[in-house]
């Protein structure tokens, strides 16, 4: 049966608003929401895409943070096999490859046959984690993939590249691939299906050990951006903007 | 360690990509700061003169049938080998479909310190990264070994980056190449026939914010009435809403229309980066502190829902008048 792991993250939830910590170089995670890494529930999909297409056991793996159980949970309603979740990871964010190093301990134990997460999280720093997570498993790495056929001890991929052209790999397993897109959008699945799971699925907990959160990269400062010419707002309500828009494309001439 | 300052150069189907353009104008920035040459990394067949019109003091070029086009197995083993002979100050990669296949895989094999989506070099050589969609800026330095560093565009124009002058070549050896676990079997081209949004004079890009595909026939009769064409990204895209020939950004197109008019798309540095030569950017939003305000010239904070209708009937009054 092919074993498929996925690695899906939390991460700040971009539409409201983040603040930096005291320390001045790192987010302030105490009120942030949290999301699931857009790309990870595209890695997610596929992964169960291609359970249904051809057999497989699908694993899913999570750092621990606010709202993860749920996460995992509803990954299971969707047709996740096994929950994994990451304990003792910490406040501080660990630089990728510490992250890395501990999810390759754990994924050498299933032994997969394809490793699949989102090609790049918003909130990464200190490199993209997938392409960590080969070198340290010895596997091949491919992102930006858009669609994937399994065949006998290799897959083939869409790796996209920009202006809408494609390109196929042929990728030897085991491999890590960096998902950017699922074949089919992310499922939606009913809340009562994940409260279901919530009583008859278990999530396996996973000490992480030591994290290191030093990259040997220093930090001076993180910061919101200055701007320094910010869009003229039309102000007034509907109606009124309306009629200043119509103004100002008939001064461009485009109307 | 020298102090040189390498990049790995870009190129898809005998094309240099903009990124390497952009790489070398941040790598001269940094080279002045810190350090003594600008040296290109070049991997092809036959393709030593892709090098011609960089902005770079050397090109490193390794020749092989199986380099022709980019595989993240090859470039990553060329690589390897090359630094076993060099070490520079540090090495910048695009964080693309190319250098992100390789630049975090490379560091971890190295443990070479990587820092993600530099945006510009500061005046005191320091690194300065945009994060979370362009919501969060980074300033950073090089760590005391070589640092690898992904370049997002934007931060310099690739004109910055080229030259008339041909760099001086070192070849270098490449390594063995046999039994690659990553093979290129064949690039598949868009279907045509669809419009080209990279040539359309006025386009009405949508994002999440039109929230379902019924939403999308609002769009439509906007751009019918003011003679263009809808174009979106990522999320609408994803969804099937669309083609992914109407696709704007690092993985759609790059567009240059006199108008940009977008709904509910917040401005992440991936979308952005495409729709930098629009004459006009006007963007609406219910977010005040959506990113596209920043780089848009006239900004809209309504909910779209309530605002297309006024503005679809005042542009029809406006027509017949
Ligand atoms: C490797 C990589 C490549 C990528 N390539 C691309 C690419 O080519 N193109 C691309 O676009 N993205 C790309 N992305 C994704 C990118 O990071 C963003 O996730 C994406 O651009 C966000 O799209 P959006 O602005 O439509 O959605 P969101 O960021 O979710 O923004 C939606 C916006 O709509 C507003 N809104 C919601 N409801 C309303 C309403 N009723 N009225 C008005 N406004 C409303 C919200 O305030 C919000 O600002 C890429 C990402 C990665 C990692
Ligand atoms: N499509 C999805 N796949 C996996 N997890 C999700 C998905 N959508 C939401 N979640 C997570 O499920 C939890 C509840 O989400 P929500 O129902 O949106 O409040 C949160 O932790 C989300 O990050």
């Amino acid at each position: 049966m092919t074993e498929i792991v996925v690695i899906a993250r939390l991460v700040p939830d971009l539409v409201e608003e983040l603040e930096i910590a005291t320390s001045g170089t790192a987010l302030d995670l105490a009120w942030l929401r949290l999301i699931i890494n857009e790309f990870d529930n595209h890695a997610i999909e596929q992964a169960i895409i291609l359970k249904e297409r051809s057999g497989a056991t699908v694993t899913i793996i999570s750092p621990e943070a606010e709202g993860v159980e749920d996460m995992l949970f509803t990954t299971a309603a969707k047709g996740a096999d096994k929950l994994i979740k990451l304990t003792g990871v910490g406040e501080e964010k660990p630089t990728n490859l510490s992250m890395a190093q501990t999810l390759a301990e754990i994924i050498k134990e299933i032994n997969p046959d394809l490793v699949l997460t989102g090609v790049q999280a918003h909130d990464d720093f200190t490199g993209d984690l997938a392409p960590q997570l080969a070198d340290l498993l010895d596997m091949p790495y491919v992102g930006y993939i858009s669609g994937i056929s399994l065949g006998d001890g290799k897959a083939t991929a869409y790796k996209e590249y920009p202006g809408g052209i494609l390109a196929e790999m042929e990728i030897a397993l085991p491999a890590v691939l960096g998902i950017q897109s699922s074949e089919e959008p992310p499922r939606y699945v009913a809340i009562s299906k994940v409260r279901q799971m919530m009583n008859t699925a278990s999530i396996e907990d996973r000490d992480a050990g030591v994290l290191e959160t030093d990259s040997g990269v220093v930090i001076d400062r993180m910061y919101l951006p200055e701007v320094a010419d910010r869009a003229e707002m039309l102000e007034g309500d509907e109606e009124e903007v309306a009629s200043k828009l119509i103004a100002i494309l008939q001064d461009l001439g485009l109307l | 360690m020298t102090q040189d300052i390498f990049l790995l150069i870009e190129h898809i189907q005998g094309q240099v990509s903009d990124i390497s353009y952009i790489m070398a104008a941040a790598a001269r920035e940094l080279a002045q700061n810190e350090g003594d040459s600008v040296i290109g990394i070049l991997f092809g067949s036959g393709a030593e003169g892709l090098k011609d019109s960089l902005a770079v003091d050397k090109v490193i070029y390794c020749d092989h049938p199986t380099l022709s086009e980019f595989t993240s197995d090859a470039y990553k083993r060329t690589l390897i080998s090359l630094l076993e002979d060099y070490s520079p100050r540090a090495i910048l990669f695009g964080n693309t479909t190319l250098g992100a296949d390789v630049s975090s895989s490379l560091a971890a094999h190295l443990k070479f310190p990587i820092i993600n989506s530099c945006l510009k070099i500061s005046d005191s050589g320091g690194i300065i990264s945009q994060i979370c969609g362009g919501k969060i800026m980074v300033d950073s330095q090089l760590a005391d070994k070589t640092t690898l560093i992904t370049v997002n565009p934007g931060g310099y124009k690739p004109e910055e980056g080229q030259s008339s002058s041909s760099p001086e070549t070192i070849t270098f050896s490449p390594p063995d190449l046999e039994n690659l676990k990553v093979q290129l079997t064949q690039y598949i081209e868009p279907e045509a026939g669809d419009v080209d949004i990279s040539q359309e004079k006025i386009l009405i890009a949508i994002g999440r914010g039109i929230q379902t595909e019924d939403n999308i026939e609002l769009a439509d009769e906007l751009a019918e009435l003011l003679g263009g064409a809808v174009c979106a990204s990522r999320p609408v895209i994803d969804q099937g809403w669309l083609s992914t020939s109407r696709l704007v950004g690092r993985s759609g197109k790059k567009v240059k229309p006199d108008l940009y008019l977008c709904l509910g798309i917040s401005g992440a540095t991936e979308h952005i980066e495409a729709i930098t030569d629009s004459k006009t950017i006007i963007a609406v939003n219910s977010d005040p502190d959506a990113p596209i305000f920043d780089i848009a010239q006239y900004g809209i904070e309504v909910d779209l829902f309530d605002f297309i209708d006024p503005l679809l009937e005042q542009i029809e009054n406006a027509k017949n008048d």
